[in-house]
């Protein structure tokens, strides 16, 4: 049979399709290191300008007047309380509907609106939800401008983050396995319980972390239900020494942010508050990034252990 | 060939060949499925399926992909049930006590606690090898240490995986090869002591020593349990099974004694597709 072509046209064409390739990969390498590179120059910069309040002192004290005695101690005390709430609240919540979405519900119209409507809270702007909580959590149920309904509202925030990335992970779990359970006699809920929830585990925890890490960042919400901006206390510890060693005063008191303040340090004139700024944003996004690698390092332990 | 058809027409609710009907008098139907109808939705997947199951025989399921096979197989273990707008008509029944497998007032979890299955690939969980075969158990609420170990242990021996595992019972099951994670899920179906075991192409992902192994295995659990196993592979139905069922486009063509349905089938559709002129 003849070729379509001689031996030297194919591979002047292939050669001709081989740096197409090669260009793709230069194209993609570029963009890639453009985006690292900024957010690396970010991390730089602001490490920089903060450097001189790195320290012990600068985590162990309440904010201040004077620039060079103020601290972020409040701040990240309450941004972890607030964290607290939020993950106990929007995990169980979260995974539990998507279990419902995923396992229970019927395929049928209803369904498919709560479906497509759960994604599109994702979508919501973060002070729709500021506004929601401010009439709902702090005025109606009476919680205040406290670290419940920050925690709250933040909760709701990352729930279909939560969802989504759940519904994920289910769905991950191969359907033969579903089948080899069933098979054996085992009801829906056994089937999740004993099986599709422990082995999605590690993508349910990467969902929350994602969450989390994107909820630690809010400024409008918060700001919207009220925090403050001056706090020169912490609230109660959650640990106490005696018997039930639970205590729940810290749910109600009042609360600032990373995100707030350093917000409230950028918007003042004196360059001392800007340092102060620029070394709490480093220290907030080494936070995010932190929860971030745990999301990963999850990630990977898990598919370790589970490679199906 | 005449002998058949008027047979047929005596009893038009069991088709069931005369050579069939011979051997069964010396065993008792442990199922027999009579008029049975399924379809996914509108799609009509089983046609007016009559078949008897012998007790403690090996019955092969052959056709080719897409006549509805696996559909049946799936049937006799309620996995249908699982998909939304399924429907079964006519009646699987299970004896002695006659109970109807696809009847709608019969709970699917007890059909499936009473009917084990082996799937076409190999599906531990991803949990030991011990827990893999006392899930089961558990299920029907054993807990004693014990007794789980007795039955565990039993079962694995059934499986003839005993030797293989008894160091690794606390290893993780995904560490096993192909062959010896498909003799574990057989193990995890007969620690329940199921009525009947459905196979679902149960070697088709296996190599050739893996696949001997099992049908060894087959052939030593048939005294044991009722055994119902859907093949694509002709050679494997002719040595491991006692009947043989030739399925096309969702009807049964033709029901036999193996030997028989090889050698000597009744039908022309079955003649060609074991002699490979289509399928």
């Amino acid at each position: 049979m003849a070729a379509v072509m001689t031996i030297e046209e194919l591979r002047a064409g292939l050669a001709w399709r081989k740096n197409l390739d090669k260009l793709f990969v230069l194209v993609g390498l570029l963009v890639l290191m453009s985006c690292l590179g900024l957010l690396a120059l970010l991390f730089l910069d602001l490490v920089r300008d903060g450097a001189e309040r790195f320290g012990w002192d600068f985590l162990t004290q309440f904010p201040s007047r004077k620039a060079e005695r103020a601290g972020i101690l409040s701040a990240w005390v309450g941004t972890s309380m607030i964290m607290l709430v939020t993950a106990l609240v929007a995990l169980p919540v979260g995974v539990a509907a998507a279990i419902y979405l995923e396992e229970y519900a019927p395929k049928n119209a209803l369904t498919g609106i709560i479906e497509i409507n759960v994604t599109n809270l994702a979508g919501v702007p973060s002070i729709v939800y500021g506004l929601l909580a401010l009439g709902l959590f702090v005025y109606k149920f009476g919680f205040g401008q406290s670290v419940l309904s920050a925690g709250l509202t933040l909760a709701l925030l990352i729930l279909p983050i939560i969802i989504v990335g759940t519904r994920e992970a289910l769905r991950a779990v191969p359907k033969a396995i579903r089948e080899a359970a069933y098979g054996l006699g085992a009801t829906r809920w056994e089937v999740t319980k004993d099986h599709v929830l422990p082995y999605s585990t590690g993508g349910i925890l990467t969902g929350l972390i994602l969450g989390l890490s994107r909820a630690i960042g809010e400024t409008a919400p918060i700001i919207t239900i009220g925090a403050l901006s001056f706090i020169a206390f912490l609230p109660g510890s959650p640990i106490t020494g005696e018997f039930p060693f639970l205590n729940f005063e810290w749910l109600k008191s009042e609360f600032t942010a990373m995100p707030i303040q350093i917000f409230n340090w950028v918007s003042r004139p004196d360059q001392a508050f800007q340092q102060n700024a620029a070394a709490a944003a480093a220290i907030l996004l080494g936070m995010t990034l932190a929860m971030n690698a745990v999301a990963i390092w999850i990630r990977y332990r898990f598919r370790k252990k589970i490679n199906w | 060939m005449n002998t058949n058809v008027a047979h047929k027409a005596e009893t038009p609710t069991l088709a069931i060949a005369m050579e069939e009907r011979r051997l069964l008098r010396a065993n008792q139907a442990k199922a027999v499925a009579d008029r049975l109808d399924f379809w996914y939705g509108t799609n009509q997947a089983l046609k007016n399926i009559n078949l008897v199951i012998p007790e403690n025989q090996v019955t092969a399921l052959i056709g080719p992909s897409g006549c509805g096979k696996s559909t049946f197989l799936r049937c006799f273990n309620r996995m249908h049930d699982l998909q939304a707008d399924t429907r079964y008509a006519g009646s699987i029944m299970l004896h002695p006590e006659n109970v109807n497998l696809v009847g709608k007032d019969v709970d699917p979890i007890e059909v499936r606690m009473r009917i084990g299955m082996v799937f076409q690939k190999p599906n531990p969980f991803p949990k030991t090898v011990f827990e893999n075969v006392a899930y089961g158990l558990r299920l029907r609420g054993f807990s004693n240490r014990t007794e789980l170990a007795e039955r565990v242990e039993k079962a694995l021996r059934g499986a003839a995986i005993w030797d293989e595992v008894k160091d690794r019972l606390t290893d993780s099951a995904l560490a096993l090869s192909g062959g010896q994670m498909q003799r574990l899920c057989i193990a995890r179906a007969l620690a329940t002591e199921p009525e009947i075991l459905l196979f679902d192409e149960p070697t088709s992902a296996l190599d050739p020593i893996a696949t001997a192994k099992i049908e060894e295995l087959i052939t030593e659990l048939r005294s044991r349990v009722t055994i119902l196993i859907v093949t694509h592979n002709m050679q494997q139905a002719a040595r491991v099974s006692d009947f043989t069922a030739f399925m096309y486009l969702g009807e049964l063509v033709e029901v036999d004694a193996t030997s028989k349905i090889f050698t000597n089938p009744s039908k022309k559709a079955t003649e060609d597709y074991i002699t490979g002129r289509y399928g």
